[in-house]
């Protein structure tokens, strides 16, 4: 039995403690937010917070996280208004908007530890994130705005 | 087992939610007007003819099918076109609103099911989304106003001629106001009026068309996990399915033993599905599916399959021997698909010849969301939740597969986590159907990221051999282009080697120099894989080789890039089919010439937009150099002008601008923002996505061997340039015609820098 606390609730799974937490999370526990993109941790669409941690939660089995605090993007802010998630609406940041709950956890979590990263940490930081749309163009904008925390900032780069 | 948030069917309704206008205003905003719906003389927009009535079910525009109306105002508008990130799902109901006169925050998007014969042409793919349906979403709009104003006016016992319709209400003389929610069903009842019948809003009456400020409909849920994708359906009693495929297409499983695999906790059953093939248009491959009451216990079940595979006849492919045997062909005379003026003479009395031979590999489509999708079958039909490109060819196909009427099968459509021509393609929906019919319990197939790369419709490979006459003033007297790259008929008819017309003519027969002679060939190849289409199509290869093309004979002949390709282009004109001695067969995208003609003005106009926003001519200094290049494609106009510059033994690009011309734009945020994927995509062509074949098999996995740019080396600064037009210069294609030109102009830009040419893409981004 797999205890851990996810979004703020107790849960308990009786489950191979190999399953990634990524199918735990999507198959068992039924949060449908956090994506499956590649299942060897390369693309960053399964990030989620492990103990304020981005982690790869495809390549994170059960058994790592027995007794951790778990946050995915629906848990990311109460009223879902965190400064990145707005940054990304305001600058319409999304194409098909798969990678992007990936992208918005690994900015957050870089935020946390970065308050006003420069160009180069936000790009170190995010390489392990793909977008096939290539909206990186916009990513970096939205978290630069919400790093900034002010509205306005050019899309163009 | 305790689960905090148990998933249920109606999960699968995707979240409904209120339309925003975005905070930040792309354009500028406008200010609010009354409109009239009978104060002038009825006058129609001046529609025009476009390949919609050639495609299957053409349009349909009757307002009572895409729109409804609650009694507290809510317009409910129907997205029939599939939405994988190109945003048609907003821009399209948000051209029907503006000319409605909705209010749209009081607006909602609901999608269609797979329905072509209720909704009309559904295969969301040739960018063709606002191309086909703008005038269609103008005129439903329009009748919808109409019937508000003719239900008010109806009410008060005046002349419709009188009425006023704004932002969602109707107004008389006299003060009288009657909201959208209080005439709902009294305009509906109206009788749907003719085009001829409608005023339609003059273009500086709209309120969101062509502004850029509608938020995409999906935004707020994408950033908070609710929006729903294929695998994100959940049903009671689902199960979860992965698939072990033949290695190589056309393969099979000589035998199989499941024992270790049944042994895998939660595994419940093991099935094995029909073989497939070439030829055999989107039907599976076949192989060995597991079953389990998860999807983990499915792939740790099939890593426990033990298979012993036939290859069948593509076994012997080898894309590296292939690619030799391609080169060959081109070297030998192919069928003419164009033939212009005299090429044999040109090259005869040719001062000096010039020749190239360009080469690129297949690729993979590779959409974030791997292939995923939920069937249910029970004994009154078929239920699909998937996310497809072609919601009505997933419907025929599977129940053909099932042996079903089409009318016993339902598809709902998801998000598209990404497709770019992938999931056109609906094997994997028919796994699902297949596997729910056999299991007798509702199933979801997942796809991994290798059941992707290694079982994809790949983008062709291709050869391109380009020879040119030149004179003694080092003028091109003839251009000879061979191109040799296996066809995506082969996958839906026995292969005899030859590419479809539509194949050529996207970027190599429609090649609009202005040159005495032009022949285009092509050679025989016969497809061992997969062949399907990726975003651009042949355009990617023909773009490839032109573009590079002109950049080497620029070189060659000492002049610059920008000199080269106007000297190429010419005089702004329209090519003329007779004259050009383009084919009975020409394509045109699927649309009358007449309307969309081929006018070189446009690609001069997009080539000096991008060569002067990135300053073309200036001085750099070593290892940097800006390539150029443009390309007509999907009847669009676009200019890549790339900055490539060689930082530590490595490509980067800087700096891009990317100059389109489609026409009207309806809605410019979306333009942009697929012109800025579009870089980038573009740069991933041209630098890493390059799938090879061993014994038939492809040798690449996952990301770490198939690799994509990613955030460490992506453009820093993409400038677009969208060319404005009103609205009688019809809206053409945007999302794919942005990908064309980009390999190209970063290769020119690569010799610019560095003196090396590079001519097999993808080329690798160490120099």
């Amino acid at each position: 039995m797999i205890n851990l606390k996810i979004n703020g609730r107790d849960v308990s799974l009786d489950i191979d403690p190999d399953t990634p937490l990524l199918w735990a999370i999507r198959d068992d526990i039924g949060l449908t937010g956090t994506k499956f993109g590649c299942g060897i941790g390369m693309c960053g669409a399964c990030t989620v917070h492990v103990g304020g941690r981005a982690t790869r939660s495809c390549i994170t089995p059960l058994s790592a996280v027995d007794g951790a605090e778990i946050t995915t993007i629906e848990g990311l802010d109460p009223n879902s208004n965190h400064p990145v998630q707005e940054a990304w609406r305001d600058l319409q940041v999304p194409q098909c908007g798969y990678c992007q709950s990936g992208q918005i956890m690994q900015a957050a979590a870089l935020l946390k530890d970065i308050p006003d990263p420069s160009d180069d940490d936000i790009d170190a930081v995010m390489t392990g994130n793909l977008c096939r749309c290539m909206t990186y163009v916009r990513i970096r904008s939205a978290i630069r705005q919400a790093a900034d925390g002010k509205k306005g900032v050019s899309t163009d780069g | 087992m305790l689960k905090y948030l148990e998933p249920s069917i109606a999960a699968v309704t995707q979240t409904v939610r209120l339309s925003k206008i975005s905070r930040r205003g792309f354009l500028g905003s406008t200010g609010a007007f009354a409109l009239a719906a009978y104060a002038v003389p009825a006058r129609a927009f001046d529609t025009y003819a476009t390949g919609a009535t050639g495609m299957p079910h053409g349009v349909v525009e009757d307002p009572l099918i895409f729109v409804s109306i609650d009694a507290d105002g809510t317009v409910t508008l129907v997205a029939h076109r599939s939405e994988m990130g190109t945003g048609s799902r907003t821009s399209l109901p948000m051209v029907m609103a503006d000319e409605m006169e909705a209010d749209w925050s009081r607006v909602k998007i609901i999608q269609a099911p797979g329905d072509e014969p209720k909704y009309g042409n559904q295969d969301t793919d040739g960018s063709r989304s606002m191309r086909h349906h703008i005038q269609a979403a103008r005129k439903i709009g329009g009748s919808v106003r109409t019937m508000m104003a003719r239900a008010a006016a109806a009410e008060w016992g005046i002349e419709p001629s009188v009425v006023t319709v704004e932002m969602h209400e109707v107004k008389g003389p006299s003060g009288q106001t009657l909201g959208f929610g209080e005439l709902a069903e009294a305009a509906m009842a109206q009788p749907v009026p003719a085009h001829e019948e409608i005023t339609y809003k003059s273009e500086d009456q709209f309120r969101y068309i062509g502004k850029g400020e509608v938020q995409i409909t999906d935004l707020h849920d994408i950033t908070t996990g609710a929006a729903v994708y294929g695998g994100d359906v959940r049903l009671d009693g689902m199960k979860f399915a992965v698939v072990a495929r033949p290695p190589v297409v056309g393969g099979k499983a000589l035998s199989y033993d499941a024992t270790e695999a049944l042994a895998v906790p939660g595994v419940e059953s093991v099935h094995e599905l029909p073989q497939g093939g070439l030829a055999m248009k989107f039907a599976p491959l076949g192989g060995i599916a597991v079953v389990a009451s998860n999807t983990w216990a499915a792939i740790k079940g099939r890593d426990a399959l033990k298979i012993e595979w036939e290859a069948g006849p593509h076994g012997g492919y080898n894309s590296e021997s292939y690619m030799a045997e391609m080169v060959a062909t081109s070297e030998q005379p192919g069928t003419p698909a164009r033939d212009q003026g005299d090429i044999e003479d040109a090259l005869a009395n040719a001062a000096r010849t010039f020749t190239r031979t360009y080469t690129q590999a297949h690729m993979a489509h590779i959409p974030m969301e791997p292939p995923a999708a939920i069937a249910h079958h029970t004994a009154e039909g078929l239920e699909i939740w998937a996310p497809v490109q072609s919601p009505y060819t997933t419907r025929t196909d599977t129940a053909a597969a099932l042996g079903l009427d089409p009318e016993k099968v339902t598809v709902h459509v998801t998000l598209l986590g990404g497709a770019f021509g992938r999931k056109s393609k609906a094997d994997f929906v028919t796994e699902a159907a297949l596997l729910s019919r056999d299991v007798g319990a509702p199933v979801r197939v997942q796809w991994t990221r290798e059941d992707d790369v290694h079982h994809s419709f790949y983008h062709t490979t291709s050869a391109e051999r380009i020879e040119v006459a030149l004179d003694e003033n080092d003028k091109v007297t003839g251009w000879l282009h061979r191109s040799v790259a296996p066809s995506i008929l082969s996958t839906f008819a026995p292969d005899e080697g030859n590419v479809l017309p539509i194949e050529q003519c996207m970027g190599m027969t429609d090649v609009p120099f202005d040159i005495a002679s032009i022949r285009c060939e092509s050679g025989k190849a016969l497809a061992h894989t997969r062949i399907g289409w990726f975003r651009s199509v042949s355009n990617i290869p023909h773009a490839w080789a032109i573009g590079s093309f002109v950049g080497e004979l620029a070189d060659e002949l000492g002049k610059d890039q920008l000199t080269m390709w106007l000297e190429l282009i010419g005089a702004p004109r329209t090519l003329d089919p007779a004259t050009s001695g383009l084919p009975e067969s020409f394509w045109n995208y699927g649309e009358p010439m007449a309307e969309f003609p081929i006018e070189t003005g446009r690609l001069i106009d997009v080539l000096t937009r991008a060569a002067e926003g990135i300053g073309y001519g200036k001085d750099l200094p070593a290892g940097e150099g800006i390539g150029l290049s443009v390309h007509r494609s999907f009847v669009s106009y676009v200019a890549c002008a790339a900055h490539v510059k060689v930082v530590d033994g490595r490509i980067t690009v800087p700096e891009m601008h990317m100059a389109i011309d489609c026409g009207f734009a309806a809605n410019p945020e979306r333009i942009e923002s697929q012109l800025q994927g579009a870089a980038v995509m573009g740069m991933t062509t041209a630098l890493h996505s390059g799938i090879t074949f061993e014994d038939g098999a492809v040798i690449q996995s996952n990301f770490y061997d198939y690799d994509v740019v990613r955030s460490d080396n992506f453009p820093r600064k993409v400038v677009t340039h969208i060319v404005s037009h009103p609205f009688s210069d019809h809206a053409t294609g945007v999302g794919e015609p942005g990908v064309p030109p980009v390999a190209p102009a970063i290769a020119n830009a690569l010799f610019a820098a560095t003196g090396e040419r590079r001519r097999a893409m993808p080329m690798g981004v160490e120099v």
